[in-house]
């Protein structure tokens, strides 16, 4: 196992890779944006209002704006996940894409990067989405300050699309990917802050919570749309950064192995 | 072209390819034979630097590899075993996605697609989707698609498996267009036919080495006898015993056929006429008898 690991060689022929995926996306964008939105809008709305008209402020805030900073980081980690994990297994494993542009002069590591890339881009239209809903209904403190959500959106895509990349590695079938989301994704909805404070946790938990990348997310999205400047930047982005650029790594050691051996 | 010296891989304990020398000139179509598992695919995948070898080494296109494999690609077409067209893209979408991996401007791709869909029979098929194409339409977008950035040497790994008869020729016509335009080929293949009637030169490989070489005509005439008559029907078994070691230089029995190898027919059918309730075939040796010669009958799975 160990000499498939090797520090990634990154070259700008990642790009085309990503254009291949942006074209294929073009093809089908409509549909493709609704069904990746609808999504966390209906539950940002629908809890925002319905549950949101039962309770006093949260966390010093209405609880829609609560709620909608929280969905900006959980949307933005939901559309990077599934495009690595169902989207990107698809092309490595199923449409043998992958083995097609490794006989061109890209690696693995291209390969893989542009798959990257492609999440983080995603990512960035699921956040700037909830970003512009939250602009519409007037959800913010400083418009200048809510542009700041759009490199911390990306950070998110890059953080999670790393992470995906190693579940991809490792499936064997796409109901694999099931575990993943009943085993890290949903426990970090619940523990990392979306839906209510993380203090209103136990302590143990809640230091369990202060490890994860989600609560890492939304700790710099949440003061951003009520127009603070969060606290530990360094901190939330650095730790965003280890948790992508790991997965990226260990992904790439671990598809090697898969199928380059 | 390329140059291949003392190539091997491990897969744990087990040697995939052992040692193995190869010479392949420019402008020559080139035959990699062997049965399943002999290491074929692997010595590929090594020649494109997608593995690395446990020692020896390669040049392909004067260039090293695995060191320079990048470069080395950029001179390489590839039609893998396995089609791996981009089912999201048309065909015409096909040609220009992979020029794009080799870095192709969108003018210069452009310029090429029209050739490559008349190269692959398949111009009126140009906005078609990958599903809608047949197994032999298919093979031959991977091909046209192999060519897209104009490469110097081909690999074709088993380029007809799979294909009816038509769809093969199809692509042998194809393949001796290239070749008489001058590039490179290396092909895999278990289809003696095919290696026959296309390759300049062949090697076959068994357990991870080439345990021959050379031009098809000159390998049947350096390892076999010239001739071979195939016998089979009641009583062959006895008549095996009374007379295959008289008649025949070197004889084999294959399930219920006794395959009589000799310079000299007329002897065999001479004396196959005292025994009416045996058929047999008489016919050249072909490099289907080196073949199994050189690699034994086994099945191999």
């Amino acid at each position: 196992m160990t000499h498939f690991f090797r520090l990634p060689r990154l070259s700008w022929r990642f790009v085309p890779v990503w254009q291949r995926n942006y074209l294929v996306w073009k093809k089908l964008a409509i549909p493709s944006i609704l069904g990746n939105l609808a999504d966390p809008m209906l539950y940002m709305l629908g809890l925002g209002y319905g549950l949101g008209s039962l309770l006093p402020d949260v966390g010093g805030m209405p609880y829609l704006t609560f709620l909608a900073a929280g969905t900006v980081a959980y949307s933005t980690m939901n559309a990077a996940t599934f495009e690595v994990l169902y989207s990107s297994f698809s092309r490595m494993h199923v449409q043998r894409t992958w083995d097609a542009i490794m006989n061109a002069p890209l690696t693995l590591d291209d390969v893989m990067l542009g798959e990257l890339s492609w999440a983080v881009s995603k990512s960035l239209l699921s956040g700037l989405a909830i970003l512009a809903v939250i602009w519409g209904l007037g959800l913010y403190g400083h418009f200048w300050m809510t542009l700041w959500i759009i490199p911390v959106v990306a950070l998110v895509g890059f953080c999670f699309g790393g992470m995906g990349l190693v579940m991809n590695a490792l499936s064997p079938s796409y109901d694999f990917f099931l575990y993943y989301f009943t085993l890290v994704i949903t426990p970090m909805v619940l523990l990392c802050g979306v839906f209510f404070p993380v203090s209103q946790l136990p302590l143990p938990v809640q230091a369990v919570s202060a490890w994860l990348p989600l609560t890492h997310a939304i700790d710099l999205a949440r003061p951003l749309v009520v127009g603070n400047v969060p606290d530990n930047v360094v901190l939330h982005v650095v730790a965003l950064l280890i948790y992508g650029s790991l997965g990226y790594v260990i992904a790439l050691a671990l598809t090697r192995r898969r199928l380059l051996k | 072209m390329l140059t291949v010296r003392g190539l091997t891989k491990r897969y744990g304990d087990t040697e995939v390819v052992r040692g193995l020398d190869l010479d392949v000139r420019r402008g020559e179509c080139f035959g990699l034979l062997g049965p399943n598992g002999a290491g074929k695919t692997t010595t590929l995948r090594l020649l494109l630097g997608l593995i690395e070898p446990d020692g020896g080494s390669i040049e392909l296109a004067g260039i090293a590899v695995p060191q320079h494999a990048r470069e080395a690609r950029m001179k390489v077409g590839v039609v893998p075993q396995m089609d791996n067209l981009d089912p999201d893209f048309s065909v015409r979408e096909n040609l220009f996605a992979y020029g794009r991996y080799f870095g192709m401007e969108k003018a210069a791709i452009a310029a090429r697609v029209p050739e490559l869909l008349e190269f692959a029979g398949l111009a009126s098929k140009a906005d078609a989707q990958i599903s809608q194409l047949s197994g032999g339409m298919k093979r031959r977008l991977t091909l046209a698609r192999a060519l897209v950035h104009d490469p110097d040497i081909l690999f074709l790994d088993e380029p007809t498996t799979g294909l009816d008869p038509q769809a093969r020729h199809l692509i042998w016509q194809g393949l001796r267009r290239l070749i008489a335009d001058g590039k490179t080929i290396v092909l895999t293949t278990h289809f003696m036919d095919e290696a026959e009637r296309l390759t300049d030169r062949l090697a076959i490989l068994d357990h991870g080495r080439v345990v021959a070489e050379g031009a098809p005509r000159a390998l049947i005439e350096s390892h076999i006898e010239p001739v071979v008559v195939e016998v089979y029907g009641e009583g062959l078994e006895n008549w095996t015993r009374a007379h295959a070691s008289q008649v025949c230089q070197r004889f084999e029995t294959v399930g219920e056929t006794l395959f009589c190898y000799t310079d000299n027919a007329d002897t065999v059918i001479a004396a196959l006429k005292h025994a009416p309730a045996l058929r047999y075939l008489h016919r050249p040796s072909s490099l289907e008898d080196v073949f199994l010669k050189l690699t034994g009958r086994d099945l191999r799975d």
